[in-house]
């Protein structure tokens, strides 16, 4: 898989960003997302109860929000005294939106990984056929992705050109994540 | 022109062999061929597009993986960076623009990694929100809300069930169509675990296949690599990425650890992508560690929401070197990313803060004996978590428990899950069981914890309920908040360090809060109860309001997570970030201190210098050496060693050279005058004499084995049979450090320290007798602790 240079990268999760912002700006305040939630504690014979109204902040009191009131007169002071009025607003563009990205780079993520662990040796040593399987006889017992790194990047020398690059590149990074893996996993001298 | 071959890559320095990666060509600094095509700078506009999938060809002047940077000579680089811009500033407009831009690109530097920061942490949030109610249940109406959200606009809450609502189902409800019976409860069980397992299982196959480097904490790590240790690949993209997504697995499947020290790890990959913009930053490493610093701080500043905390713990815990200009980059960096994080708005409430407390009752003078006495319960703590963990990571380092990553995270997750489900204060998250427990219990609260006994007549606003006796719903979770304890306090033991990002700060202020509120409603109890009793009668009057529970916990809370990190003035600071509390500055500071005392009193290090002991990294630490140690007694070679070796400055051959560097394994070689004089001329290192032969061999006619190689300015009169010499006198460092062999060690470590040094030469009346490396100075520090010497692996 190549990696693309850091500019890119830089600038795309900028476009994210901004684009995350946006959503949450350009919904303005949807009705749903606003509320004045008032909690209200048990009062004489009343039960405690919760009230929720789509208000907005001048109107968040007791008076506006507790309706039907369940105390007359008098009492009502009283009882509003008790209460407590708290406003509170949310973005649920802003959430949609994270879950489902997260979701989709999480899909992408195993769908690759899929690939790597059961399709392609699959596919390579259909490919291949017996001249791979002798000499992976040398990496007995590495039955780790990537265990066939260097057999590829050997053949892929000779066609110079873009899609050759790509494997290239991808087999570069296969060696140093097969490297990292060797340090932590296997020999623990780092992050053990 | 450029020819590359590739070896198998090793990454101890013993086993490199002669080039593990030959590139041939000039040296950069004083010479004509200046190759410029590194993929990411931004000098080099032109280039083919396809370079950058062309693997980065090794500058002379940058590290091997696993080595230690030489911070002097990347300051020299860059004062000399420096000067060249500024001398070319006055030329002409343009130059003076871009020199104005070269001033300004540590902001903008800043100004990015902020942004990312902190967008990648209202993801992480919001994420996590959403994967840990997916445990339980699903919102119907809209998946992707979690439960809190999904009953936002609901009116059927009720006042003793506030979480109700028909538009989010348990898993049971939805399969099933029951809700409260026996069968309901095994299969919520039985999928709950399911769930926990799936993540987990998930979290430690991605980081095996994609990233390795992206388990564990990341602060160990960051703290060595700021100290000027070189791990590559580990501030990667492919860290990043996995790291980010495999936190909020980690996170959702309830195991017992935290996301603050990642998101610091996430955070310096930040700061590590966007110093690759600008050559200012990419090429020197030096100054790439100060913006890894003030990376560090925004990610703490997101993490808690805590932006001074977060200068601070950089500051304390992290950096090596902070000077001034670091402390305003921080700052700035803190500033953007905790500026970021808000405008996403996680917490739907526009705070930042987690654990938001909202009363301000005072708290008086008698109370400071609970506080210290949770201290003292926090540094016991502390030593007791870093000894069982430090045991069980090293079990996983040398025995076969190591061999089972995979199963090991699937084990505990299920131990977990299958002990955590029955308890309701275990079953949730830990931050939504920290912010329980931190509030204290007004009249609005109808959780278990605040079933008190209400005196119906009481007719007083909340905020002044005096002090009632606790009703049955009080005891039932003061047992359970004790079995919590436990289990928290033995799982975290097994679960930090397993193959998964995981953090601690959350756990341990779990297991603090936990404590502290247990101690809170005891003591509230007791003043209740025997408010006659001298101590109570000054301190509390009947029917006013005494004491408050969830400060205790807040104070627990900030002792545990002192006890193990042993920070102190970051973690006051972030303590009062988190809650709002600013009236409680004074026993948080009590219980700090105490707890800090009571925990080195059993050992001196914090979980993250036990960690970088455990794996031994080079880590030179702030603490005095005290022995009457002398330079002579540490330096190499030993008596019974074979003697120096030696390059002289105009008697050696190219040949003599390669078997050398072919024998040892050495990082670099004095240069003496001749072999019978030993007088010192300079150093030269392993890495640039290996290029500089290479290359001359290549380039240079008539350069052969007998060629002699000579570092003086004029080459030495030989006869005209012999082959054309080889001057390498550019790669030559003149100014090497030497110590006399009676300094006394004190010194030598100093001088190590602030100078940030690889190795030192020791001489006696000018001749050179032996050197002292930076793995010399930790095995001596650790012999005289008497600790294992042969346990510091890297130089």
């Amino acid at each position: 898989m190549m990696l693309p240079p850091s500019r890119s990268i830089a600038g795309g999760l900028l476009i994210c960003f901004l684009f995350m912002l946006s959503t949450q700006k350009t919904e303005a305040k949807k009705s749903e997302d606003i509320r004045c939630k008032c909690i209200c504690p048990p009062y004489k014979d009343i039960e405690g109860q919760i009230y929720n109204q789509n208000v907005s902040l001048k109107d968040c009191n007791c008076l506006h929000v507790v309706e039907p009131m369940p105390v007359e007169g008098k009492d009502v002071e009283a009882y509003c005294l008790r209460c407590e009025c708290k406003y509170e607003e949310r973005s649920s563009g802003t959430i949609k939106a994270t879950i489902i990205i997260y979701l989709s780079v999480l899909g992408l993520l195993l769908l690759y990984m899929v690939y790597l662990t059961l399709l392609e040796p699959m596919l390579k040593r259909r490919l291949f056929g017996h001249s791979q399987l002798i000499q992976s006889e040398d990496d007995v017992g590495d039955q780790q992705p990537f265990a066939n790194a260097h057999d590829v990047l050997s053949r892929s020398r000779s066609r110079p050109n873009m899609l050759n690059k790509v494997e290239y590149a991808q087999q570069r990074w296969r060696r140093q994540v097969q490297e990292q893996r060797k340090s932590v996993f296997d020999r623990h001298v780092v992050l053990s | 022109m450029i020819e590359i071959t590739f070896r198998p890559m090793s990454v101890f320095q013993s086993d490199i062999t002669l080039c593990h990666s030959e590139v041939v060509w000039g040296e950069t600094h004083f010479s004509l061929h200046l190759f410029t095509a590194t993929p990411t700078e931004e000098m080099n506009g032109a280039g083919n597009l396809m370079d950058f999938l062309d693997e980065p060809l090794p500058d002379v002047g940058t590290y091997e993986d696993f080595h230690t940077i030489d911070w002097l000579r990347e300051k020299s680089r860059d004062t000399d960076r420096h000067r060249k811009i500024t001398n070319r500033s006055k030329e002409s407009i343009w130059e003076f623009v871009k020199s104005l831009l070269d001033a300004w690109s540590g902001w903008v530097v800043m100004l990015l990694i902020g942004l990312l920061s902190g967008t990648l942490a209202g993801v992480i949030d919001l994420a996590v929100d959403w994967m840990t109610d997916l445990k339980e249940g699903v919102c119907l109406s809209a998946f992707w809300y979690s439960h809190e959200q999904c009953c936002w606009t609901s009116n059927e809450t009720t006042f003793a069930d506030r979480d109700k609502c028909p538009q989010w189902q348990k898993w049971a409800e939805l399969m099933t169509g029951h809700t409260e019976s026996a069968g309901a409860y095994v299969l919520n069980y039985f999928l709950y675990v399911l769930w926990a397992l799936f993540f987990s299982f998930l979290a430690v196959s991605l980081v095996r296949v994609f990233a390795p480097y992206a388990c564990g904490s990341g602060i160990p790590e960051i703290k060595t690599i700021l100290s000027g240790f070189i791990i590559r690949g580990y501030l990667g993209k492919w860290t990043l990425l996995i790291k980010t997504v495999t936190l909020v697995l980690a996170v959702s499947s309830g195991l017992s650890l935290g996301k603050e020290g990642p998101l610091v790890h996430v955070a310096c990959c930040c700061g590590n992508l966007f110093c690759s913009l600008f050559s200012k930053y990419s090429k020197n490493e030096g100054k790439r560690r100060e913006v890894l610093s003030a990376a560090a701080a925004a990610g703490v500043s997101v993490a808690f929401g805590a932006p001074i905390g977060g200068v601070l713990f950089s500051l304390e815990e992290v950096s090596y070197y902070f000077p001034l200009k670091t402390l305003w980059r921080s700052f700035f960096a803190a500033l953007v990313a905790a500026f970021t994080l808000r405008s996403i708005n996680p917490f739907g409430n526009n705070r930042l803060v987690l654990f938001y407390v909202e009363y301000h009752t005072p708290w008086y003078m008698a109370e400071l004996v609970p506080f210290i006495l949770l201290g003292v319960f926090g540094g016991l703590w502390g030593t007791l978590f870093i000894r069982g963990n430090i045991a069980w990571c090293r079990r996983r380092k040398t025995t076969q428990l190591g061999k089972y990553p995979v199963l090991e995270v699937i084990v505990v997750t299920g131990i977990t899950a299958i002990l955590a489900f029955p308890n309701p204060y275990t079953r949730r998250s830990t931050s939504e069981l920290i912010s329980e427990l931190f509030n204290d219990c007004g009249a609005l609260e109808s959780s278990q914890l605040c079933d008190y006994i209400n005196n119906p007549n009481m007719s007083r606003p909340e905020d002044d309920i005096p002090d009632r006796p606790a009703g049955p719903g009080v005891y039932m979770a003061l047992w359970q908040l004790a079995l919590a304890l436990i289990f928290k306090i033995v799982i975290t033991i097994f679960t930090f360090g397993m193959k998964i990002p995981s953090g601690l700060f959350i756990p341990s202020m779990a297991v603090g809060a936990i404590a502290g509120r247990i101690v809170g409603i005891a003591v509230e109890q007791m003043a209740y109860h025997h408010h006659d009793w001298i101590i109570f009668k000054n301190w509390c009057r009947p029917g006013a309001d005494c004491v408050t529970p969830g400060l205790y916990a807040m104070v627990g809370a900030a002792a545990c997570l002192g006890g193990v990190t042993r920070m102190t003035v970051s973690l006051v600071v972030i303590m009062f970030e988190l809650t709002g509390g600013l009236e409680y500055i004074v026993p948080l500071m009590a219980a700090a201190v105490t707890s800090k005392w009571v925990a080195d009193a059993f050992g001196k290090e914090g979980i993250y210098e036990a960690h970088i002991r455990l794996n031994g990294y080079p880590y030179l630490d702030q603490d005095e050496f005290t022995h009457r140690t002398l330079a002579t007694d540490v330096m190499r070679p030993r008596r019974n060693e074979p003697p120096l070796s030696v390059l002289t400055q105009d008697s050696t051959t190219v040949e003599d050279v390669e078997t050398l560097i072919k024998e040892t394994d050495y990082n670099g070689f004095p240069v003496v005058v001749s072999r019978e004089s030993e007088r010192l001329i300079g150093f030269v290192q392993r890495r640039d004499l290996i290029l500089a032969i290479k290359n001359a061999r290549q380039k240079q006619d008539g350069v052969v084995s007998n060629s002699v190689v000579y570092f003086t300015e004029d080459a030495p009169q030989l006869p005209a049979s012999n082959p054309q010499p080889l001057k390498l006198r550019r790669i030559l460092n003149l100014s090497p450090f030497t110590v006399t062999d009676h300094t006394p060690m004190e010194t030598v470590v100093d001088i190590f320290r602030k100078l940030g040094l690889r190795q030192c030469l020791v001489t006696r009346s000018g001749r050179l007798l032996g050197i002292i490396t930076k793995k010399d100075v930790l095995r001596h520090m650790a012999q005289m602790m008497n600790q294992d010497p042969e346990s510091i692996m890297f130089n």
